[in-house]
């Protein structure tokens, strides 16, 4: 439902799975569940007889896809047409001259590259920002799962408190804030909100406690490797799907964030390419108006392609990483 | 996404068990692992928490310049109508967009888990994939559909002769953002759904089997018990966001510039009253008051959710 996507939590809406405060627990608690649900979960699938396929419910789902692909295939359609083509034609199929390569080079090159810029300007944000979010929080639940220390309890309350906040709360505050230290409108307004995600931390946590053998961390330290070595060599390696799960939702959020850039940053030149399409989407309307559609609908369609792919192909990751955090829970 | 099974299986831990797993050399070399998170996390989040409440606390005078004025901001607050008709109409959406999405995104999910598609895996991701674009895009899209030059909204009502659609109308406008959002969380919301119901042990279909449960039954009486916990996370984020609800209404308002004003949700009243009006301190008033009643009533909801749980 996002609204703001507001990247303290970990992004818009649903993903910042917030005020879930009494139902995280300590994962350590949970192990032993966890592996017995795993063996169960198994030996359901052994049983081997496969229901009677359904032509109802298939065709249930085809509705869903349709609403789920219609808006997309609308603008895949209308990314192919010219300006005024767009106004003549019927909106759901090809009409007019096909557009789709000059549309894109339009988009590309409008008044000088913004478009590029605004791409390279994301980018920054979704490295810097989403992986060292991932990073953080990997080092951290990596941390709360394999030590003990004084003070644990406590971060422990700070993280399911900050999980609790709703990201908007924060989001004007924070550029209040920021102006105070002259960091609005800098690449910094966006990275370092960017950079805490909760509750990616908790599920690295969670995913740690079962993937990371006690006894093998033993055995490390007795042949005398330094406790961040062990990290970087052992349990790096150990903890991949959870941290790939943690940084495509991270990804997915720097990425859409639109409620915090359009707040910090005034100067085009800074903008990521939420903001900068909505900017030309706006365009068209007021006073000297200059509508260039033909390129908003071309910018979101490009604007959309890399996460869509990011998402197709680490499919094996993400869902992997979904249900072994479910598992794990 | 792991705390949703954590509340169907209605896991009851203590906080933190006295257990060691691993016996580090310094005490404090959890430390070095935790404070940079930590560090991070206090300085973006708590720090500017903090600065609302003090902000709130102060207002810009015509005399006086900035001053500490105790709890006006609140008062003004509570007396303001534009924050009152902003906030219902963000309850109005939850109640009736909310229900609606998640039913949907229900029925979705069971019939993923009912083993009884073709083509399951593809069905999951076909379904989930608006979840990877971007708010703003979702809206300008569903914008250009709603818009009656290109969109598709003038074609229908054409070819029906009258005007039957008016996405922008007042009547209409919350239903049509209230499908926008359906529209971008729904797949998101079946695959939790759907992730949950995949943890159910089998030996309890076997039991419903052997007991002549029909797949009506088996739904009723397992299925749906099982996704209690996942439905509350899934309430509270929903309520979270609309109560946040801000990129949807901010970008269509540019097309329905007379129906959408800028105290459409609280969200957008904060917004415009720090930029357009630089009432900072009243906008971080506005912001402090939102984030309490989102977490009231997202503890309620919980509270509620877990009672009848363990009932």
């Amino acid at each position: 439902m996002s609204t703001l996507q507001h990247p303290a939590t970990g992004a818009s809406g649903p993903a910042t799975v917030t005020e879930a405060t009494t139902t995280l627990r300590d994962p350590q608690a949970r192990s032993s569940r966890a592996s017995r649900r795993a063996e169960r979960k198994a030996e359901r699938h052994v049983d081997g007889r496969k229901p009677k396929r359904s032509g109802l419910l298939t065709a249930v789902m085809i509705v869903f896809v349709v609403y789920s692909f219609a808006p997309l295939f609308y603008l895949l359609v209308n990314s192919t047409k010219t300006q005024a083509s767009l106004l003549s034609t019927f909106g759901l199929w090809f009409g007019g001259k096909f557009n789709l390569w000059q549309n894109i080079v339009d988009t590309l090159t409008y008044n000088d590259g913004i478009f590029v810029q605004w791409l390279g300007n994301t980018l920054l944000y979704v490295v810097v920002g989403a992986g060292g979010a991932t990073l953080l929080a990997t080092i951290a639940g990596y941390g709360m799962a394999k030590f003990q220390f004084p003070g644990r309890r406590a971060v422990f309350a700070v993280v399911l408190g900050a999980i609790a906040v709703p990201g908007t709360a924060l989001a004007v505050p924070t550029f209040l804030l920021f102006s105070q230290f002259g960091l609005t409108n800098t690449p910094w307004a966006i990275i370092l909100p960017s950079l805490i995600s909760p509750f990616g931390m908790y599920l690295i946590w969670t995913y740690a406690v079962d993937a990371i053998p006690a006894e093998l961390l033993e055995a490390a330290r007795m042949d005398g490797a330094g406790e961040f070595r062990i990290f970087f060599t052992i349990a790096l390696r150990l903890l991949a799907p959870g941290v790939v799960t943690v940084l495509l939702f991270a990804v997915v959020a720097t990425w859409n964030n639109y409620f915090l850039p359009l707040i910090m940053l005034s100067d085009p030149k800074w903008y990521p390419l939420t903001v900068g399409l909505n900017q030309w989407n706006a365009q068209a309307t007021g006073s000297g108006a200059e509508p260039i559609y033909n390129l908003v609908v071309t910018g979101s369609l490009l604007t959309i392609i890399p996460i869509v792919v990011a998402f197709l192909f680490l499919q094996r990751f993400w869902q992997s990483g979904l249900a072994a955090g479910s598992v794990k829970a | 996404m792991s705390t949703l099974e954590a509340r169907a299986a209605g896991a009851t831990a203590p906080a933190v068990p006295p257990r060691r797993r691993a016996r580090p050399r310094g005490r404090y070399t959890g430390w070095l692992f935790v404070g940079p998170f930590v560090v991070v996390l206090v300085a973006m989040l708590i720090v500017p928490i903090g600065y609302a409440l003090w902000l709130s606390l102060f207002r810009d005078q015509l005399i006086g310049g900035n001053q500490f004025v105790w709890f006006a901001n609140y008062v003004q607050l509570f007396q303001d109508a534009k924050f009152w008709s902003g906030l219902g109409r963000v309850a109005v959406f939850l109640v009736v967009q909310v229900p609606i999405m998640l039913g949907l995104a229900l029925v979705a999910a069971l019939a993923l888990d009912s083993a009884r598609l073709w083509g399951t895996s593809f069905f999951r991701i076909a379904v989930f994939l608006p979840y990877a674009v971007p708010g703003v895009v979702a809206a300008l899209i569903w914008g250009f559909i709603y818009g009656n030059q290109f969109g598709l909204t003038g074609t229908a009502n054409h070819a029906l002769g009258i005007d039957l659609l008016q996405p922008f109308s007042p009547d209409w406008v919350l239903t049509s953002i209230g499908n926008v959002v359906t529209w971008e969380f729904l797949g998101y919301n079946m695959l939790i759904f759907y992730a949950a119901l995949r943890t159910v042990p089998g030996e309890l279909y076997e039991a419903a089997e052997l007991d002549g449960a029909g797949p009506m039954r088996t739904v009723f009486s397992i299925k749906l018990p099982a996704l209690r916990g996942p439905m509350v996370i899934a309430t509270i984020f929903s309520i979270i966001g609309s109560f946040q609800l801000f990129n949807e209404p901010n970008l269509l308002k540019t097309l329905a510039p007379n129906v959408i004003g800028s105290a459409f949700t609280p969200n957008m009243y904060a917004y415009s009253l720090s930029f357009s009006g630089q009432q900072f301190n009243y906008s971080a008033t506005v912001a402090i008051v939102m984030g309490v009643i989102t977490a009231v009533i997202a503890y309620v909801v919980q509270v509620r959710g877990t009672r009848e749980e363990n009932r």
